[in-house]
């Protein structure tokens, strides 16, 4: 403990120094964090990160995607339902916020509005104590712990204030600040108390974009010059990429990439991260052969080295596309939209069914026919995350099976090859056996495009709401989330459905791919 | 339909006519009985409802010159006083545990505690008495002042109870996190974030209780046994049991300058201490 506290002065005092340690020295580590709230609400599902000294590192993701759950489980207001929380290599779990060496920037600021501004910033330092040593009456070096002097707070707080430029404001009453001036009151507030790690909880959320962009540069100046650790949670991609020295994407309580900017944005981990980050086409492809990809119906180079005949995504982002005469280009398509975005013009066409989404700053008009190209570094694959849905499933007395929370027609004989069904519903295999089939344990798997969604939670054979829509290219990934056992049915489609709708889903009888599963296992 | 469109003055009236046939003019005649006094026939300087009366000061020389009734104000007001915060030092736990609890979905457990309001005051205040008689407290004029005491933080507490839990119940979870955040133990948040923060529904929980209880006699004459005597009671002596409309109004009177006059320090008080509170101070 002695040396981290050395190691902190050494940031502050020495920034030269500091540079040597920012790279290996780990601050803070979330061990395997789970957190689950009452009701069952799975917010963080084992959660592994560290972050480095003097790191900015974002949790960047969605609403609801658990990144405030896991600052908050950092600050102490809550306590994980499983793994570990590690600063300096101490276990602070369960450690009550009061005792933790880290500060909160809250999204919405809670500055106390009884209090003045010079009382606001002061509140944590009032309440520090500080090591003092002097002699007593005898002359013995006594050791006490005593609350800073009032001097010494002035002098910190208008400091903190300089830091954030509101020098004349120490007796202004909190209420009567702009959200800006609040903004900067609730950083002075944190950073004050000198904290190993400050967390901001989407803390420009509330300003108008102009303010936001001054307060991005400003924010990462700060951290620059103080060398405090900074955790930072937003749903903005932009900022994520201005600011962060690390960014951490999550979904659904999941972390999904972590990595610099620059990896993030050119080699998203899945489509979810390429879709999340920045504008993206995203296509289903087929690796056809060294280093090339099919999609869109045509074969492109590129650098990733996949097996043949792999089902993949591909990401373009929409600037590496280069437009170029029709016969030169790799593609062509006609241009259905152009839109003037200040730097560039977005543009849009068709290859087929798919669009292609382009940003150049040469124009094309709408009806012109154009060639586009990508350089093969330019296209990036993933490994398909969903080829087909597969269930853990069982046959009842009628031979329909259950999964997803529904029952569906299918045809039982394909678990035995050359079997029939004879006229009481029984399956007779090939060597003239009888089975009864009920509640044998079967593996269900389902093609993507073989399952038709259906505008109703009535007419279908399983239901649920759709949680989530991915474009790609010529059709939506949409995934079905069933109302109780929540498992989720993937299916492709040409129609945009709406998140949060309720639907039902039908699959035809043949397209039920079923399995025996080792049931001679027990 | 046009002829339904009022402006804002319009709409106005029925409150201003209201306000002076029932604030302005009783007061105006409080005023007015306060300031004169009965005189033989003959050497009036007007009459009211036909009684010959003359203007005079002497009402208020004669209330101050008796010891009894100054005993009765400074009685009136240690009691409201007491009452106050006694019932403040029960009601802000309850209030703070009913504002927190996940048990009071729906304000059920609130319900509860305002249960008793739905029963009539001098019905609860007579029962309070048996209640008092049967644990043996009625029967030694001893307890008289305490009895009385028990009756008021007991009719009154609702009344605590309210603006507090609404107070509580409204202020942001993320103050308190932050104060946590800053290095205070929970009991320092509390002193310094939460009680400040609920101070809008400490004020006007004393202005529920503190003005109202210096007047309620049915309080102090079912419990204390005609040991108690408050101002109130003295009103009620003059008019309807002496026929001295004249007293009453003047005693009527003190106790409004002197209500006024705390309501106007109490208001300076929460101002300086915290203006945010201020608010809802009394002005």
């Amino acid at each position: 403990m002695g040396d981290t506290i050395g190691i902190a002065k050494g940031i502050l005092s020495d920034k030269k120094q500091t540079e040597t340690f920012v790279k290996s020295d780990k601050i803070i580590e979330l061990v395997g964090i789970s957190k689950e709230f009452e009701g069952g609400t799975l917010a963080v599902s084992d959660f592994n990160l560290h972050v480095n000294r003097g790191e900015f590192v974002t949790f960047l993701g969605p609403s609801g995607c658990g990144k405030t759950t896991t600052l908050r489980m950092i600050a102490g207001f809550e306590l994980p339902t499983k793994g570990k929380i590690l600063l300096d290599g101490k276990d602070i779990t369960n450690l009550p916020p009061y005792l933790r060496p880290v500060n909160t920037v809250f999204q919405r600021y809670a500055l106390f509005p009884h209090l003045n501004v010079y009382d606001n910033i002061a509140f944590g330092l009032k309440l520090k104590k500080v090591k003092t040593s002097f002699r007593d009456k005898n002359g013995n070096m006594v050791e006490k712990l005593e609350h800073l002097k009032k001097s010494e707070i002035d002098k910190k707080v208008s400091k903190a204030l300089q830091m954030v430029d509101l020098e004349e404001f120490e007796k202004r009453k909190v209420t009567t600040l702009s959200g800006g001036q609040q903004q900067r009151i609730a950083i002075a507030r944190a950073i004050v108390n000198e904290p190993e790690i400050l967390l901001l909880d989407e803390p420009l959320g509330a300003l108008d974009l102009k303010m936001r962009k001054d307060m991005q540069l400003e924010l990462k100046d700060m951290q620059r010059k103080l060398g405090i650790t900074f955790i930072y949670v937003t749903h903005d991609q932009e900022e994520a990429l201005t600011m962060s020295d690390r960014i951490v994407v999550m979904k659904d309580g999941e972390i999904q990439q972590v990595g610099t900017p620059q990896d993030i944005y050119n080699e998203p981990a899945n489509a979810f991260v390429a879709d999340f980050i920045g504008e993206s086409n995203i296509y289903n492809g087929t690796i056809v052969g060294d280093r090339k990809v099919k999609f869109i119906n045509k074969v492109f180079d590129c650098v990733d080295d996949f097996e043949i005949n792999a089902k993949v995504d591909v990401v373009v982002r929409p600037e590496d596309v280069e437009v170029v005469p029709p016969e030169q280009g790799i593609v062509s398509g006609q241009i259905v939209s152009s839109i003037f975005k200040g730097v560039h013009y977005e543009m849009i066409m068709m290859v087929g069914k798919s669009e292609v989404m382009i940003q150049s700053t040469k124009e094309a008009k709408i009806g012109e026919t154009i060639g586009i190209r990508v350089s093969p570094d330019n296209i990036h694959i993933m490994k398909r995350d969903f080829v087909s849905n597969v269930y853990d499933g069982y046959i009842d007395k009628i031979n329909k099976v259950h999964f997803a929370e529904g029952a569906f027609e299918c045809d039982v004989t394909q678990l035995y090859p050359g079997s029939h069904l004879d006229s009481e519903g029984y399956v007779i295999t090939a060597t003239g056996e009888k089975l009864d089939l009920t509640n044998v344990e079967v593996k269900v798997e389902v093609g993507l495009k073989d399952i038709e969604i259906i505008d109703n939670d009535v007419d279908g054979d399983a239901r649920g709401s759709i949680i989530s829509i991915v474009y790609k290219g010529d059709h939506y990934q949409i995934i079905i989330c069933t109302d109780e056992e929540e498992e989720e049915i993937v299916c492709d489609t040409e129609y945009l459905w709406n998140e949060n709708d309720r639907v039902s889903v039908k699959i035809p009888k043949d397209k039920i791919k079923l399995t025996l599963k080792a049931v001679e296992k027990k | 339909m046009n002829g339904l469109k009022f402006s804002r003055k319009q709409l106005g009236i029925p409150y201003a006519v209201f306000l002076i046939a029932f604030v302005v003019v009783p007061l105006l005649l409080i005023i007015l009985y306060a300031f004169t006094k009965k005189v033989p026939a003959g050497s009036e300087t007007f009459t009211i409802a036909g009684e010959p009366v003359s203007f005079a000061v002497s009402n208020f020389s004669d209330f101050f010159s008796k010891q009894a009734n100054i005993r009765v104000l400074f009685v009136s007001f240690g009691l409201a006083i007491i009452t106050t915060v006694i019932s403040l030092l029960i009601a802000y736990p309850v209030a703070y545990i009913l504002a927190k609890s996940k048990f009071n979905k729906g304000g059920v457990l609130l319900i509860l505690f305002i249960l008793p309001l739905w029963i009539n005051f001098v019905l609860r205040t007579a029962a309070m008495k048996e209640l008092l008689y049967f644990i043996g407290m009625y029967k030694s004029n001893s307890f008289s002042f305490v009895n009385t005491l028990i009756g008021m933080v007991y009719d009154y507490l609702p009344f605590v109870i309210m603006p507090l839990y609404s107070v509580i119940l409204k202020i942001d979870k993320s103050y308190a996190e932050a104060s946590a955040d800053l290095g205070a133990k929970p009991w320092k948040t509390f002193v310094s974030v939460t009680l400040p923060l609920s101070m809008p529904g400490i004020v006007s929980a004393v202005s529920m209780v503190l003005l109202p209880t210096t007047t309620s006699y049915v309080i102090s004459d079912t419990l204390g046994n005609g040991n108690v005597t408050i101002v109130g009671k003295l009103i009620e002596t003059q008019f309807l049991t002496m026929h001295n409309w004249h007293a009453g109004s003047t005693i009527a009177l003190v106790l409004l300058v002197i209500i006024f006059i705390s309501m106007f320090l109490s208001g300076k008080f929460t101002e300086e201490k915290d203006e945010s509170a201020g608010r809802a101070n009394l002005w």
